[in-house]
């Protein structure tokens, strides 16, 4: 710890702070433009210069560390100030210097009222300008389908530049041309690549880069502010959903630094406008193969009529990727009240279980120790893909310092060096007995950890696959009194809460394949489940959102609250429990889920024992307790993980396929998104860019 | 007036050989054996009591330079990068060493990488250099072939020596934008701290010295760091290229003593100033980064860095830009100012956005077609460059239209008044593009 003065305020701080950290510690604030916690240091703003005392010049305090401040002649600490006229002067001047080239434009600017710009201007400026030349004018570029830019606002920060090589990983833009005539491009101006491109609207301090479907929506001070959880991925990322009265206009980041840090990917950030179009907002009934228009009461009647004489063992129940745990846990409810076994919440077929207990299905690294883990194998898992703003923490570790990464499965293009080790289960059966060089590695490693995807998991032999995988990580050390590197990525946000409920086929029940292959079941319920083939013949009850594979095959039609419209538990894959709140309200005549199933039951007979969210979520703690524990992980046994590497298994040669082919069409809400069907086509190659 | 018998460049014009024979009938390659036996420290003290200050432009003590390397490795090596990107307006001192005495200068480096500790170093040449960098590719060679250098050879310390050929730009003279170039990256000065002594080529402890610096060190250690103290003056010591350009009769290279007077220098070495001492309008005595000196502050002035520096202006590369009162001076500074404009790489704000304006506020007023209170402005806009930015280019740029404004302020002022006295819609002719 090292004494400084910031401002007559004598403080201890460690002497690797940067001169801007310790003032911020001392209370005195610090503007700034192209410093970001989590990028690293240009300097080249040049707005956060303070006055050493001693030195002949202004110094930039997010460059100039504490260690390398001198002390005075009889060891008195370094004295620093940012309120002395050389600093005040310094401070106008570079304002000045930014402003004479940003054309002013703040009453078209969509940056307007959240602009850094236009709030250091307004602390830290003058209020008049000197500059009597023309203005430089910068073209437009395109860089994709997302990000909209102006450059004559860009003020050469680089933020986006060092965000996108950093953190995305991608070479996507960059900078060109010298002196004034720098500017920010990507190059050929063709769309970028990565999935994490949002981000860069966020950390841009002006209104160069800004949401092109945003573009003239809103102004941010109509719009109100809901802090909530995403559910495109299994990740949980924290997020705010701004709305203007019952539209959700957009969709930003929220801080959480054990999940998300401040980033989102894309999915999620731009899903919205598929909250508007192919929305469910009354139920339907099917008459005579054709689906019409019916109320609540003709809906719940045609269900009650199917199910009042069906056999309990020709009903079943599925629950999809977006669902949250209090109408999972209600449809459970719902399910045991008929005295139905066959119910499930595994739509993509993945064998993981509880019964293998609780350790075995979460990431149990958790995304934090992704920055401890020394050594990664991933097995038939694309992060990229899969969870995008995962893969950038794993990108972070592997920028921290020496990470080998080993492939099992097919190869992918992730955002750092992957070893490729072998197509499937076989590998990974050399890495269990020791025979593939790679297990070498992980046995040195001191926190290997071991990253199970769905594309391992969704195959008949899934379950041999996943005690396989349990086996190489007791091999190699990777499960620990310490240190759990077993960790399973989920690619749906509701499985981990389905799994904590336990919905899985009871005694003698099927699971979801099996309901819906011809002769399955008579009667389905699919919960929100899109993604998943029922075959002719069963009288399907869809209850969801959009209109969407679920709904075309339906019988019956309930309108549900999408994830933006209902207060909501969800468990991410890290078995961390987080609530969703609501923006906004269903539309039309459509409820919360939970609300309708609770109606339901009451047609048929089986009033379920809650009539408020409250009522269900007591009743929900006190069933399964942990989901009290909210933003947090209650750590699974990892006794687990070696009851499940005994369980054994044969599974077959077939290599491991990727479990997200289209990242941007994983589910209904992204498939009625025209934006995310532009991504998609530009992902697939499907478009011709700029330079073709 | 220096004799003959005291340079150190002594094929300066190329009258004889470059080649490695004819070098060291000069004296080159002689006794740099016994130089290196006589130890780290003793070359480094040697140097510093020879009080050579560096010739790069800035004047930093050289052997002061060297003593900031680690003295034990720490297992990085150590690296000695020379600059050769001799980009500064009206310098031309490096270019003829290496066309013309390379060898002093690969002696030089091998003394000094020797001092450091390194067994590398680059050099990194100027882009338009091509003929210069054969010169010195050249002379590499030989001495390679002659085993004075290479990881095996006669003087028992391994030590390559790199050409690297830049691609032309002014801020790769910058040393860290020259190692960020040297890199293969874009070359845009860094950050310091760290210094590159700390953290310097491919993150290792590096000095960056100027070729003249490193050329004249092996002269230095053969006959003494006394005789290098007892020419030029008390902390400005020893001879020292001088470029004289501009509206002399004979413009030239030359080496001189430091310190010699101006007019010492024209009269002796260039034929005077054209038209007579009564001529002169003013001098750049520095290169075009420093500020002028007006005609009757530099005539009997001392060129050397203190003298200049208590002128308000600089030694810089000793590059003397000479004026006569046929120069519009604030066009030959809104030319200048263009430079600037053209080569700020765009990384920091103050530089980026204000030479740009510099030039284009001189460019009006080179015409007249400013307004009085305008100077003030732009002499404002200047300390607002000055000491802000991460490298030195936003002084270089802001130096010399504060040097115009304290001394030319009436003739901008002249300017101002006798367009208002006749203003006319012309457009403002664009100096600046149209002299390239």
């Amino acid at each position: 710890m090292t004494k400084i003065i910031v401002d007559g305020i004598e403080i201890d701080v460690p002497a690797d702070y940067t001169l801007l950290q310790a003032c911020e510690e001392a209370g005195a604030e610090i503007p700034r433009f192209c410093f970001h916690e989590r990028l690293s240091i240009a300097g080249n703003c040049r707005m956060c210069l303070v006055e050493v005392k001693g030195g002949p010049k202004p110094v930039a305090s997010c460059a100039w560390a504490v260690r390398d401040c001198r002390p005075g002649p009889n060891g008195e600490p370094p004295v620093i100030s940012t309120k002395s006229p050389m600093v005040k002067k310094a401070r106008e001047g570079v304002m000045e210097f930014l402003l004479i080239n940003h054309p002013l434009d703040c009453p078209i600017c969509d940056q307007g009222g959240e602009c850094d710009l236009q709030d250091q201007a307004m602390a830290y400026g003058v209020d008049t300008s000197r500059f009597a030349e023309n203005k430089r004018a910068v073209e437009d570029k395109y860089i994709g389908p997302l990000v909209k830019t102006q450059m004559n606002r860009c003020i050469q920060c680089t933020r986006c530049v060092r965000f996108t090589t950093e953190v995305a990983g991608v070479p996507d833009l960059g900078a060109i041309g010298r002196g004034e005539d720098m500017e920010i491009t990507s190059y050929l101006e063709n769309a970028m690549q990565s999935e994490l491109q949002g981000n860069v609207i966020d950390l841009c301090p002006v209104g160069a880069l800004t949401s092109k479907p945003f573009a003239f929506k809103a102004r941010p001070w109509e719009l109100s502010k809901t802090e909530s959880v995403d559910v495109m991925d299994a990740l949980g990322s924290a997020i705010r959903v701004d709305a203007r009265g019952r539209e959700v206009m957009r969709i930003l980041p929220r801080i959480n630094e054990a999940v998300n840090e401040e980033w989102i990917s894309d999915k999620t950030r731009f899903v919205w406008d598929g909250l508007k179009t192919q929305r469910l907002d009354r139920p339907y009934v099917r008459v005579d193969g054709r689906l019409r228009p019916a109320s609540w009461g003709e809906a719940f009647q045609a269900i009650a009529a199917k199910l009042k004489g069906a056999d309990p063992k020709r009903i079943g129940f599925i629950a999809g990727d977006l669902a949250s745990v209090e109408e999972m846990y209600a449809l459970k409810l719902l399910a045991s009240s008929l005295g139905v076994a066959n119910i499930d919440g595994r739509q993509d077929g993945t064998k993981l279980h509880p019964k293998f207990g609780r350790a075995s299905y979460l990431f149990n690294s958790t995304v934090l120790g992704i920055e401890e883990a020394d050594a990664i194998l991933l097995v038939g898992s694309d992060p990229r893909r899969e969870a995008p703003v995962l893969n950038a923490r794993i990108r972070k570790r592997w920028r921290m310092g020496p990470l080998p990464i080993g492939l099992v499965g097919e190869p992918v293009d992730l955002t750092y060096d992957v070893q490729a080790l072998g197509a499937g289960a076989e590998t990974l059966a050399g890495i269990a007995d020791g025979s593939v060089a790679f297990a070498g590695v992980l046995k040195n490693a001191k926190k290997p950890l071991i990253i199970v995807g769905q594309g391992a998991l969704t195959r008949p032999d899934g379950e041999a696959v996943l005690a396989l995988a349990a086996k190489v990580a007791q091999a190699v050390g990777a499960v620990t009194p310490e240190w759990n590197g077993f960790s399973v990525l989920h690619t749906a946000a509701a499985r981990v809460g389905a799994l904590d409920l336990g919905l899985v086929p009871g005694e003698g029940g099927l699971d979801a394949a099996s309901m819906a292959a011809p002769g399955g079941a008579d009667v389905l319920f699919l919960l929100g489940a899109d993604e998943i083939e029922v075959a002719p013949g069963a009288f399907v009850i869809y209850q969801g959102t959009h209109g969407d594979r679920g709904a075309h095959r339906a019988d019956v039609i309930l309108p549900g609250a999408a994830y933006t419209e209902k207060h909501g538990t969800y468990v991410n894959t890290e078995g961390r429990v987080q609530l969703g709140a609501r923006a906004s309200f269903p539309l039309g005549e459509a409820k919360e889920d939970w609300a309708i199933l609770r109606a339901l039951s009451d047609v048929l007979g089986h009033r379920l024992p809650f009539d408020s969210l409250q009522q269900l979520r007591a009743k929900l703690y006190a069933d399964v307790p942990h989901m009290a524990q909210i933003d947090r992980i209650v750590p699974a046994d990892p006794a687990a993980i070696a009851g499940l590497a005994a369980a054994g298994g044969a599974p077959d040669k077939a290599p491991f396929r990727r479990a997200v082919t289209d990242l941007y069409l994983t589910n209904p809400i992204a498939r009625a998104s025209a934006v995310m069907a532009e991504c998609s086509a530009l992902a697939q190659g499907g478009v011709a860019v700029a330079a073709e | 007036m220096l004799a003959d018998r005291d340079r150190i460049f002594t094929n300066l014009y190329g009258l004889h050989s470059p080649g490695l024979k004819a070098a060291q009938m000069r004296g080159a390659w002689d006794g740099t054996k016994f130089l290196l036996e006589k130890g780290k420290d003793w070359i480094i003290d040697e140097m510093k009591k020879s009080g050579l200050r560096g010739r790069g432009g800035a004047g930093f003590p050289t052997g002061l330079k060297w003593s900031f390397m680690p003295k034990q490795s720490d297992g990085r090596p150590s690296y000695l990068v020379i600059n050769g990107d001799e980009s500064e307006p009206g310098t031309c001192k490096d270019r003829e060493i290496l066309r013309h005495d390379p060898h002093l200068l690969i002696e030089g480096a091998m003394i000094a990488s020797f001092a450091m500790g390194a067994h590398a170093a680059y050099i990194y040449i100027r882009g338009e250099f091509i003929a210069e960098r054969e010169a010195l590719q050249r002379a590499v060679d030989e001495a390679y072939e002659a085993r004075l250098i290479g990881k095996d050879n006669i003087h028992g310390y391994p030590f390559d020596f790199i050409v690297h050929h830049g691609a032309g730009a002014y801020i790769c003279g910058e040393e860290t934008a020259l190692l960020e170039s040297l890199e293969g990256k874009k070359g845009m000065p860094r950050l310091k701290p760290p210094f590159p002594a700390n953290m310097g080529l491919y993150g290792c402890p590096t000095t960056v010295n100027n070729v003249e610096s490193i050329a004249v060190a092996g002269t230095i250690l053969r006959r003494g760091a006394a005789w290098f103290a007892g020419l030029g003056r008390p902390n400005n010591t020893g001879t020292k290229l001088f470029c004289v350009s501009g509206h002399v009769n004979t413009p030239c290279n030359v080496e001189e003593e430091m310190g010699l007077t101006f007019r010492e220098l024209i009269d002796r070495h260039c034929g005077g100033i054209r038209g007579g001492w009564d001529n002169l309008l003013c001098v750049i005595p520095g290169g075009s980064s420093v500020p002028l000196v007006p005609a009757e502050q530099i005539i009997d002035a001392n060129m050397d860095f203190d003298t200049l520096r208590n002128l308000k202006s600089g030694l810089g590369t000793a590059a003397v830009i000479v004026m006569d009162k046929s120069t519009d001076i604030v066009r030959a500074i809104a030319r200048i100012s263009y430079f600037y404009k053209h080569e700020s790489c765009g990384q920091c704000t103050p530089c980026r956005e204000g030479t740009g304006w510099m030039w284009r506020v001189l460019n009006r007023m080179a015409e007249g077609r400013a307004q009085k209170r305008e100077i003030d402005m732009l002499l404002e806009v200047t300390t607002q460059v000055e000491g802000h930015t991460i490298c030195a280019l936003g002084d270089a740029a802001a130096w010399p239209v504060q040097g115009l404004i304290r001394h030319f302020r009436h003739e901008i002022e002249k300017r101002i008044d006798q367009y208002a006295a006749n203003p006319h819609s012309e457009p403002v002719r664009n100096y600046g593009v149209a002299a390239e």
